[in-house]
């Protein structure tokens, strides 16, 4: 694919050329803001790829490359999110960022570390969400919590909840409305949620993790902050890495929001969720 | 829906600081070309598209005549508008009509960027201007997707054709001669989201373009998308040779940057654009009001048309008479409340004010959309005798009023009081002589 071929020739021309001068820097520029970084973690990095390569005296592309990959790598050093049982994530995140994929996918997860897990079929608002849900639990063989189309989603956690309960499962996954971010009477709903699994629930791990979709830009930084004013946001699941976008907004994220990434999508298929591996994600970004 | 507002922000601050200088130095310039680099970047502007236009207005500022000019910081100004909307591309593109019916409209674009909802919305824009549409079910994929098209269909009554998981091709062939056996003109197929290096289902599209060449084929993007908006646009139209572009989930604080980028990359406009989560949210896409609104110009011509949308000829004829006579009542006030609201709100209208620009925020804040509706329950509290005639509203009538809005006695008086001002401000208007000192001083109020 041409796409592919774009993006070796712009790594060969950036690494490949011998010295650091202002070209190599600019192009530098360009790459970083490319993968959605934003233009300040951009500058931010050039600025300390310069110093490290003044103070070890480096003049070589080679060289630059390496310590700039270390740069990137030490910039998403983040708090380790442990999974203990019983637990149940609460999904969250705007519409169209692959919620419901992603819990499939988290389930598939879990039921691969011999855990069992139960989905809660929260999103009462969308048209055929709940459908959606229990065909991935038919596919999965997991039980699946719902409620007919506009019933109360906090209701739908407390059956959940109860069930999880009686039959000693590990995992519980609720799916919840997708809502853009602006919309406060849906971000109730979430607080809602929120406080029937601390009262219901007390001794069990709560996450709340949020979706982003990686080929979404700036705005991801807005969507946490929004949800962050009505609930805790212990996580990002990061979709849609599949493709050529490269998610570089996380590193705004970790360090102005300090939310870690617990886990990344890599494609399609139920078995493409996979735990958050730094390197990997780092190599994207400079391909 | 202040579009664009983190843009819009950033700019207006560039440009109010470059406003102070009086006379502009060649330095100056390059400064504030700078910080437009890098509020377009922060904007989810592509990086190269963000080059090229400073660059271009760079060569363009420069010149002799900019810097010797009297107002130098509203030449760069406009040359910055001028500029963003030729980026976009100049004017509103409509969608093609076939020259023999039906019309096909094909969807296209990644998972999550909103085709299944903007197909209904497109269905019900469509029917509302005398079309017959019909929905053409063909993400044979997703789970449940089917369904999802199915229930939008009812909500807006239009009909959903669907053949379950069969090809697509097929299935849109016999669409088609289910729209010629019922008359229907326009055909709007859903499709599959895929990623643009999904070579398997890009092929599928193009076999459904081959098969059936529709008359528009339209790239559905999520305004949100960053960087991506380049690898993702050139993709689509490489292998379909799009007709248009349609942008979604244009709401709260959508930075623009997909707007501004897509239209430079791959040649092709941007027709519609989807504004919130209601059926009937969609607008034609209007590149010269849209530079407007991000350099916070305000966007009128948009406003008329929502205000023509809202409020038909006659009301506003009538309305017009009223004003004039100054028998402008309670019950005109109603309706006003309510057409305000079909508008899209108090605030929705300011941010297409001319002139506000960077105070847009600071007077936005201080709304409460919820005075109005609380204005609302508190006329239909009334009686249609004191709705025309507030005069006649004393003590008891206050307190009756007061218990049926469920509000405070001094909610009451504050209404009138408004009312009464209101009217003696139209009064002012209309015979402007005999107020000359007040007047002068209204029309300073207003900064004119």
């Amino acid at each position: 694919m041409g796409i592919f071929k774009k993006f070796f020739d712009k790594l060969k021309y950036i690494f490949k050329k011998s010295e650091l001068d202002d070209d190599f820097y600019d192009e530098l520029e360009s790459l970083l803001v490319s993968s959605d970084m934003g233009v300040e973690t951009a500058l931010d990095i050039i600025d300390e790829l310069k110093a490290v390569c003044k103070q070890k005296l480096i003049k070589e592309v080679d060289a630059a490359s390496k310590e700039l990959k270390t740069i990137l790598i030490s910039k998403l050093n983040q708090p380790k999110v442990e999974f203990n049982y019983p637990l149940i994530i609460t999904v969250v995140g705007v519409n169209g960022v692959g919620k419901t994929t992603s819990i499939a996918k988290m389930a598939k997860y879990f039921l691969s570390q011999k855990k069992s897990v139960m989905l809660a079929a929260g999103d009462t608002f969308r048209a055929a969400a709940t459908e959606q849900l229990s065909m991935w639990a038919d596919r999965l063989k997991v039980k699946i919590v719902k409620q007919g189309e506009g019933a109360d989603s906090a209701a739908v956690v407390f059956d959940a909840i109860a069930s999880m309960k009686a039959k000693n499962t590990d995992v519980l996954i609720v799916d919840t409305a997708g809502r853009l971010h602006t919309k406060t009477n849906l971000m109730k709903e979430l607080e809602k949620i929120n406080n029937i699994i601390k009262r219901e629930y007390p001794e069990a791990q709560k996450l709340n993790l949020i979706v982003l979709d990686a080929s979404i830009g700036q705005n991801s930084i807005a969507q946490i902050k929004a949800f962050k004013d009505s609930v805790d946001i212990d996580g990002i699941i990061l979709t849609k890495l599949d493709g050529t976008a490269k998610g570089g907004v996380v590193y705004p994220i970790l360090n102005d929001l300090e939310v870690p990434i617990v886990f990344t999508g890599y494609g399609e298929k139920v078995d493409d969720l996979s735990l958050f591996d730094v390197e990997e994600f780092v190599d994207k970004i400079l391909m | 829906m202040a579009l664009f507002s983190s843009l819009s922000e950033r700019l207006n601050h560039i440009f109010s600081k470059l406003t102070k200088h009086g006379k502009l130095t060649a330095l100056e310039i390059k400064e504030a070309m700078r910080e437009i680099r890098i509020a377009l970047l922060e904007a989810d502007v592509n990086y190269q598209v963000a080059k090229d236009f400073i660059a271009r207005v760079s060569e363009l500022a420069v010149g002799e005549e900019i810097l010797k000019s009297l107002t130098p910081t509203q030449q760069v100004i406009k040359i910055v508008r001028d500029e963003l909307t030729k980026l976009m591309g100049e004017e509103n593109q409509k969608l093609e009509v076939a020259s023999k019916p039906p019309t096909i409209i094909m969807m296209c674009g990644l998972q999550g960027s909103g085709k299944t909802t903007l197909s209904g919305k497109l269905a019900l824009k469509l029917k509302k201007e005398g079309k017959k549409p019909l929905l053409v079910a063909c993400d044979i994929y997703r789970p449940a997707a089917i369904d999802q098209l199915k229930v939008l269909g009812k909500s807006i009554q239009v009909d959903v054709f669907e053949r379950g998981t069969n090809n697509p091709v097929k299935t849109i062939k016999e669409a088609i001669d289910y729209a010629n056996k019922f008359a229907l003109d326009t055909l709007i197929i859903d499709t599959a989201g895929r990623l643009q290096i999904d070579e398997k289902l890009m092929n599928e599209l193009k076999e459904i373009k081959k098969a059936i060449n529709p008359t528009e084929i339209l790239l559905v993007i999520d305004a949100m998308i960053g960087q991506e908006a380049v690898n993702v646009s050139t993709a689509f139209n490489d292998a379909l040779d799009v007709t248009g572009v349609v942008l979604t989930k244009i709401d709260g604080d959508t930075r623009g940057g997909a707007a501004l980028s897509i239209r430079q990359v791959i040649g092709k406009p941007i027709k519609f654009v989807s504004v919130g989560e209601k059926m009937t949210d969609l607008e034609p896409f209007y590149p010269d009001r849209m530079a407007s609104r991000i350099l916070g110009m305000g966007d009128v011509l948009t406003l008329i048309d929502k205000a023509q949308e809202a409020v038909d000829e006659q009301t506003a004829r009538e309305m017009e008479r009223k004003f004039k006579e100054n028998s402008f009542d309670l019950n005109d006030y109603i309706q006003q409340v309510n057409s305000l609201k079909k508008m899209g709100g108090l605030k929705s209208v300011l941010s297409m004010m001319p002139g506000l620009g960077g105070k847009l925020k600071q007077i936005e804040d201080s709304i409460d959309e919820k005075v109005l509706e609380k204005n609302k329950a508190i006329i239909q509290s009334m009686t249609p005798k004191e709705r025309a005639n507030p005069d006649i509203i004393n003590g008891s009538r206050r307190q009756r009023i007061a218990k049926g809005a469920g509000v405070e006695v001094s909610d009451i008086n504050q209404l009138i009081r408004q009312f009464n001002q209101s009217k003696e401000m139209m009064r002012m208007l209309k015979n402007p002589k005999a107020y000359g000192g007040k007047m002068a001083m209204l029309k300073k109020l207003m900064g004119g």
